[in-house]
C-alpha cells in the first residue's frame, strides 16, 4: 500500500508542479508582453491614425484596464483556446502557428537524428579512449560543430553542396516546380507527398531536407558528444565495470552492456532538450535555406511588434519544454529502478 | 607436492608514467590453499591481485615466470585472457554497494557469469544462478534473484558477489578486502560461507587484506607485503612469530581488547626495508 501510496503523491505532486510551472510561464509571457518596447496599438492603426482611433483601440483592446484585470483576461483567452488575432497577418495566431510549426518539426526531427546518431557514439568512443589521439580527434570535430556560425557553415554548404556538386537541394522545402502539387494535410510535407503518393515531391523533399538537417544536427552533436562523453568517464570509473571484467566480459560487452545501459536515462533527457532548442527554430539556418519554420514566424513577429503573436509563440516554445522535461522524469522511473 | 595452481616470480609492476615501480620482485607460488597477503595501503598488495587477472590499463607487468596451470599468463593473448577471467580466476571485490551494476537484477548479473563461459540457455543460466546464491545461503533466492543491488544488504551483497565469482567453478579466486564495507556483526558469516565454498570445492585462494587477525584465522600461509616487495612469508599459526621487524610492528600495533590504556606502538619505518634482499 505504502508503494502505492508514494507513487500516488509523485504524480500528484508532478501535476501540482507542472501546474505551477505554468502559471508562472502564463505570468511572464504577459509580462514580457508588456514590456516590450513595441506599441501594439500602433502597429494595428498604423502611423497615420487619428487620436481618437488611437484611443479607441487602446480601449478595446483592454488596455486601459488595471495590469491584474488584463492578465486575468488573458489567462481565460488562453484556457478557451483563444490566441488572439496576428496584426501581421490578419489571421488566428494559432492557425499561423500550426502552419508553420511542421516544418519546423520536420526539420528538427531529421537534426537530432543526425546528431544524436553522431553524438552518442562519438562520445562514447571518446571517453573509451579517454586522453588519446581519438579523444583529441573528436574533441576537435566538435569544437567546430559547436564554434563554426551556422549561417556561414549553411552557405558554404550550399555553395558546396548544391550549387557546385548538385548532390543535394537548395533553399526552400522543395523544388520550385512541385509547389502547390500535394494538399496540405498534415502540414509534414514528407508525410503528405507520401498519402498523396507523389513519390517524386517526396524524394525532393528528402534532397531539401537533408543538408539543412545535417548542419543542425552537426552543431547539436557537439554539445551531445560532450556530455556523453562526460556521462560515460563517471561510470568507467565505477567498481562495476571491473566486476564485469572479472567475469570474463570484453571491454565492448561491457562498455555497453553494463556501462552505456547506466548513461540512457541522463542521455535522453539531454537529448530531448536538445530537441526542444530545435523546435525552438533555428532562426539562422531556416533564413538562409529560406525555411518557412517556426523561427523565422517568431523573429518576423518580434521585429513587427505582433504582440499576440509573440506571446502564443512564447507560450509554445515553454510548453514544449515543460513536456521534454516531464518525459524525462517518466523515463527516469522507467529505467532507474532505484527511484521505485 | 602437487603441482602449484600458480607460480609468480619476480613479479614487477609499475603504472603508467610512474617513476618507480609499484611491485618490485614479488615471488610465491600457490597450491590449493589459502594464502593471506598483509601490508599497509599503498603496499601493493590490490596491485598483484589486478595484474594476476591483467585488469591493470596502462600499466607495465613484467615477471620471469607468470604461470597459472599451465598457462603463461603474459604471454596470452587479450581473447585468451577472456576465457580465463571469470571461469578459471576470479576475483571478489570490496563493496558490493560498488561493484554490482545498480540497474540490473541481482540473478541476471549473476547468471551472467555462467552465460558468458557455457553454452546454455538462459533457464539453465538462470537455475545454476539460483543453486549458487542457495549455496552462499540466501534464504529465498527467488526472490533476491528478482531484486536490485540497492535493495539488498550489504552483508547479502558480498554473498551475491561470491555467488558469481564462484558460479563458472574456478581454480583460483582473488578475495580483495571481501569484508572491509561489511559491518562488524555480517563478516565472520560471510568469510565463513566463502571459507566453505573455498574448501569443499578445493579453490585456491588469495585473501588480500590488511587485517591480520582475519588471514590469521582463514588462511593457511601469509605474505607480508611492504613497499612493493614480500618481506616475510609465514604459515598462518607462525604469525607471532614473525621475525622481520615490519611484521612485528604491525602486530604490535593492533589493539587488544582488555589490555592496558597505554598508546599502541607506531611503526617505525627502516630504509633499510626498502632495499631488495641480496
Amino acid at each position: 500500500m505504502s508503494h502505492r501510496r508514494i507513487r500516488f503523491y509523485g504524480a500528484a505532486g508532478q501535476v501540482g508542479t507542472i501546474a505551477v510551472t505554468l502559471l508562472g510561464l502564463l505570468l511572464l509571457t504577459f509580462f514580457i508582453g508588456r514590456l516590450m518596447p513595441a506599441d501594439p496599438v500602433r502597429a494595428m492603426v498604423g502611423e497615420d491614425a487619428t487620436r481618437e482611433t488611437y484611443e479607441q483601440v487602446y480601449r478595446s483592446l483592454g488596455l486601459d484596464r488595471p495590469l491584474w484585470e488584463q492578465f486575468f483576461y488573458y489567462l481565460r483567452d488562453v484556457f478557451t483556446g483563444n490566441f488572439g488575432t496576428s496584426i501581421r497577418t490578419g489571421q488566428p495566431v494559432i492557425q499561423d502557428i500550426l502552419h508553420v510549426m511542421p516544418a519546423t518539426i520536420e526539420l528538427a526531427t531529421f537534426a537530432i537524428l543526425i546528431g544524436a546518431g553522431l553524438g552518442v557514439p562519438l562520445g562514447v568512443f571518446a571517453a573509451v579512449n579517454k586522453d588519446r589521439w581519438p579523444d583529441h580527434v573528436v574533441r576537435v570535430f566538435s569544437l567546430f560543430g559547436h564554434s563554426m556560425p551556422i549561417f556561414w557553415t549553411g552557405m558554404i554548404a550550399l555553395i558546396v553542396f548544391y550549387a557546385h556538386f548538385g548532390l543535394v537541394g537548395g533553399s526552400g522545402r522543395m523544388d520550385q516546380f512541385y509547389i502547390g502539387l500535394v494538399d496540405e494535410r498534415t502540414g509534414f510535407l514528407l508525410i503528405d507527398s507520401l498519402i498523396a503518393g507523389e513519390m517524386d515531391v517526396f524524394w525532393s523533399a528528402v534532397n531539401h531536407i537533408i543538408l539543412p538537417a545535417a548542419l543542425l544536427g552537426y552543431s547539436s552533436s557537439a554539445y551531445i558528444t560532450r556530455m556523453t562523453r562526460s556521462f560515460m568517464l563517471d561510470q568507467l570509473g565505477q567498481e562495476y565495470v571491473t566486476t564485469a571484467r572479472v567475469k570474463g566480459l570484453s571491454r565492448n560487452q561491457t562498455i555497453w552492456q553494463h556501462a552505456f545501459i547506466n548513461i540512457r536515462v541522463q542521455l535522453v533527457t539531454i537529448i530531448a532538450l536538445a530537441y526542444g532548442s530545435l523546435l525552438e527554430g533555428a532562426v539562422l539556418i531556416e533564413t538562409v535555406f529560406a525555411w518557412p519554420g517556426f523561427g523565422q514566424y517568431l523573429t518576423n513577429n518580434l521585429i513587427t511588434g505582433d504582440m499576440n503573436a509573440v506571446m502564443t509563440c512564447v507560450l509554445i516554445v515553454g510548453v514544449i519544454f515543460i513536456g521534454l522535461n516531464l518525459l524525462s522524469d517518466v523515463l527516469y522511473r522507467i529505467f532507474d529502478p532505484r527511484t521505485h | 607436492m602437487e603441482k602449484p595452481i600458480l607460480e609468480v616470480d619476480n613479479l614487477r609492476i609499475r603504472y603508467g608514467g610512474a617513476s618507480t615501480e609499484a611491485v618490485r620482485g614479488v615471488t610465491f607460488t600457490l597450491g590449493r590453499e589459502r594464502l593471506g597477503i598483509v601490508g599497509e595501503s599503498g603496499s601493493g598488495k590490490s596491485t598483484v591481485g589486478r595484474a594476476l587477472l591483467r585488469l591493470l590499463p596502462g600499466a607495465t607487468i613484467t615477471a620471469d615466470t607468470l604461470r597459472f596451470g599451465d598457462r603463461e599468463l603474459l604471454t596470452l593473448s587479450e581473447r585468451e585472457m577472456l576465457k580465463v577471467r571469470g571461469r578459471h580466476m576470479s576475483m571478489i571485490l570490496q563493496d558490493p554497494k560498488f561493484s554490482l551494476n545498480p540497474i540490473r537484477r541481482v540473478g541476471d548479473q549473476v547468471a551472467e557469469t555462467y552465460l558468458r563461459h557455457f553454452r546454455c540457455s538462459k533457464t539453465e543460466a538462470r537455475d545454476k544462478a539460483l543453486a549458487m546464491l542457495e549455496a552462499v545461503k540466501i534464504r529465498d533466492p527467488k526472490r533476491v534473484y528478482q531484486q536490485y543491488p540497492h535493495e539488498i544488504s550489504g552483508g547479502m551483497g558480498q554473498r551475491v558477489m561470491i555467488a558469481m565469482m564462484l558460479l563458472a567453478d574456478p581454480d583460483l579466486v582473488i578475495a580483495d578486502e571481501p569484508t572491509s564495507a561489511l559491518d562488524v556483526t555480517v563478516r565472520l558469516q560471510v568469510l565463513n560461507i566463502l571459507d566453505g565454498l573455498v574448501r569443499d570445492r578445493g579453490i585456491g585462494l588469495i585473501m588480500i587484506s590488511h587485517d591480520l587477525n582475519l588471514v590469521r584465522n582463514f588462511c593457511d600461509r601469509v605474505l607480508i607485503m611492504y613497499a612493493g616487495r614480500v618481506v616475510e612469508t609465514l604459515a598462518a599459526r607462525d604469525l607471532d612469530r614473525a621475525e622481520h621487524p615490519y611484521t612485528r610492528g604491525l602486530l604490535a600495533a593492533q589493539p587488544k581488547i582488555g589490555g592496558g590504556r597505554a598508546p599502541l606502538a607506531v611503526l617505525d619505518r627502516q630504509p633499510e626495508w626498502l632495499e631488495e634482499k641480496a
